[in-house]
């Protein structure tokens, strides 16, 4: 109550701000979609989990919870119009803190993930030179890093700080000038640019010797695979980590769209082009691998095909033993780097949205403020010589525990707890595009939440049992808990915290009888929206 | 490449290429349905009912 008064005549809502059309947020969430797991995790993935197999368990993974929770997020943020918290409050009053903790992971994750698109804007510098030498492991790990064993380290390393702040600056810069001329703008430039540096690299590297070994052992099927729950496991794990949804993007990105905008259709598209770049990335990175098979004469199978080893070790091995190699480094680590910037955008973006909605302030304001406290914490923790192992445990624990954690309370309160499913198929098929049926009350609401619900136990389960990455059991638990409970705690703070204007003033748009009489009984909604933050 | 990772291969790119022209095509589908829809009922549009 005291919340509603504090905020009560502190003024009118200012227009919120759009993307200039379509196009620019499809490109806009195709370069949040598109980032660093498509180019160094979806081909080891598959290729562990049943190789051309892993198409099926893929394939009805994305269309059975990757579309179908991406169509959530769009129907969620363009029907409440706000960032996360804002939509979930909306919702249910009672809902805001869920909105805050999505704001609260997408804030740890922009912590560390800044610091993978400073390595690879440095390596990109370095594949000039090749300047990792014949021993690109000791040049990463004891040169690059100056890796030091898990703990809290003070100790900075000159040069991943000079990187990490040159791309704090950059990502700062580009939130300040706001949705359409900073985020759309961004991606208009980034997204053709890293498609044709991507198709480069793979057009290369499909013709280089030994690529059809990497082909073969990508795309032949084993399908013994299928009978195994863990390959399937691992195929809901990619769509889902892969598409940026349930953790605010989708929500606060469809908020900017105009009211009749198309947003199954639009789904789609971006589902479809985000595992179009990962089979793309599986083609370029398993030929790569196929050529350093080759020319080192070991087995395809004892290589590095995934993560940090892949991109950072391989990589650089593959690029010295090539003809015109500081090319193919400067199109890999320049890919990754457009891949990681796009993403970080997106991910700030929900932050910036979150803030500038609750504390009242403008884009610039959100970006500046906002920016340079995760700038700060981001250098403190992560430019240091603990980045390795601290990147790679709050990594795992915001994405299994956290992400995963928010889409499984997510679909089970709006769909279960809420029952507000009907009048979100309702707000999507109001619009042009693909008509949305029962089935997708069912796949949201039933078939997600178990699927994902699955794999967050197990999750769980195994960082109970066994310690992550070998590591000391006092690191893992104090720093891997330790974020999931500071951003339990954010959310609960925030959501405590006083609207500058309230959001509750709102009413969404009427539903058109057409849609409502086939829909069935639905919330509807007045016939004029008001109170847009 | 081996017969049946070629397969593999084409297949792949069938249905996911595949998937995401054809949801380029139904998007641009819908986008100029809805355009002349809006033409249709828009008073200000040269040609559209009074």
């Amino acid at each position: 109550m005291s919340q509603q008064s504090a905020a009560s005549g502190a003024g009118a809502h200012p227009p919120r701000e759009q993307w200039s059309g379509q196009l620019g947020f499809v490109l806009a969430a195709i370069g949040s979609a598109v980032g660093l797991g498509n180019i160094w995790r979806f081909p080891g993935v598959a290729y562990e989990n049943g190789g051309g197999a892993f198409l099926v368990p893929y394939l009805v993974a994305l269309l059975t919870a990757g579309i179908p929770i991406l169509w959530l997020d769009y129907s969620l943020g363009h029907r409440f119009r706000g960032a996360a918290p804002t939509v979930f409050r909306r919702l249910r009053r009672g809902a805001e803190p869920l909105g805050w903790f999505q704001v609260a992971i997408s804030c740890a994750i922009t912590l560390y993930y800044t610091v993978i698109i400073a390595w690879a804007g440095s390596y990109m510098v370095f594949s000039f030179t090749e300047a990792w030498g014949d021993d690109p492991q000791t040049f990463l790990v004891s040169d690059y890093l100056q890796a030091a064993d898990p703990g809290l380290s003070t100790q900075v390393v000159p040069q991943v700080l000079a990187a990490l702040v040159i791309t704090w600056l950059v990502a700062i810069g580009i939130l300040a000038l706001g949705v359409q001329k900073g985020v759309e703008r961004a991606n208009r430039i980034f997204i053709p640019l890293l498609l044709v540096m991507f198709l480069s690299l793979v057009v290369r590297a499909v013709t280089l010797e030994g690529a059809a070994d990497g082909l073969n052992a990508f795309f032949t099927p084993h399908w013994e695979a299928l009978a195994d729950p863990g390959v399937w496991v691992a195929a809901y794990s990619q769509i889902f980590f892969s598409l940026s949804i349930a953790f605010g993007i989708m929500i606060t990105f469809s908020s900017y769209l105009r009211r009749r905008a198309n947003l199954t259709s639009t789904g789609l598209v971006v589902g479809f082009a985000n595992s179009s770049f990962e089979l793309l990335a599986g083609i370029g990175v398993f030929s790569a691998i196929g050529f350093m098979a080759a020319q080192s004469g070991i087995a395809i199978e004892d290589t590095s095909y995934q993560g940090i080893l892949l991109a950072f070790v391989a990589f650089p091995q593959i690029i010295s033993m090539m003809p015109a190699g500081p090319v193919f480094g400067v199109l890999f680590f320049g890919s990754l780097t457009l891949a990681g910037l796009t993403s970080l955008l997106s991910i700030l973006q929900v932050v910036s949205a979150a803030f500038q909605e609750k504390l009242g302030i403008s884009p610039r304001q959100a970006a500046v403020r906002i920016g340079a406290v995760a700038a700060v914490l981001s250098i403190a923790l992560f430019s240091t010589t603990t980045a390795l192992p601290l990147l790679d445990t709050v990594d795992a624990y915001v994405n299994e525990v956290g992400v995963l954690g928010s889409a499984v309370v997510m679909t089970i309160l709006v769909g279960l707890g809420l029952r507000r499913l009907p009048e979100l198929q309702a707000h999507l098929n109001a619009r042009a595009g693909v008509h949305v049926g029962t089935w997708w009350r069912v796949l949201v609401g039933v078939i997600a939440p178990v699927a994902l619900g699955y794999i967050l136990v197990s999750g769980i389960v195994e960082f109970a049992t066994v310690p992550y990455g070998e590591m000391p059991w006092s690191f893992v638990n104090t720093v891997g808990w330790g974020v999931i409970g500071l951003a339990v705690a954010l959310a609960l703070g925030m959501t405590f915290a006083p609207w500058r204007r309230s959001p509750d003033d709102f009413t969404p748009a009427d539903l058109p009888a057409r849609v409502l009489t086939r829909t069935g009984d639905v919330h509807g909604g007045s016939t004029t929206t008001r109170g847009e933050p | 490449m081996t017969t049946t990772a070629l397969l593999f291969f084409a297949l792949a790119v069938l249905l996911v290429w595949g998937g995401l022209v054809a949801s380029i095509l139904r998007l641009r589908a819908d986008t100029r349905r809805e355009a002349a829809e809006v033409a249709h009922h828009d008073p200000a549009t040269p040609g559209a009912p009074r």
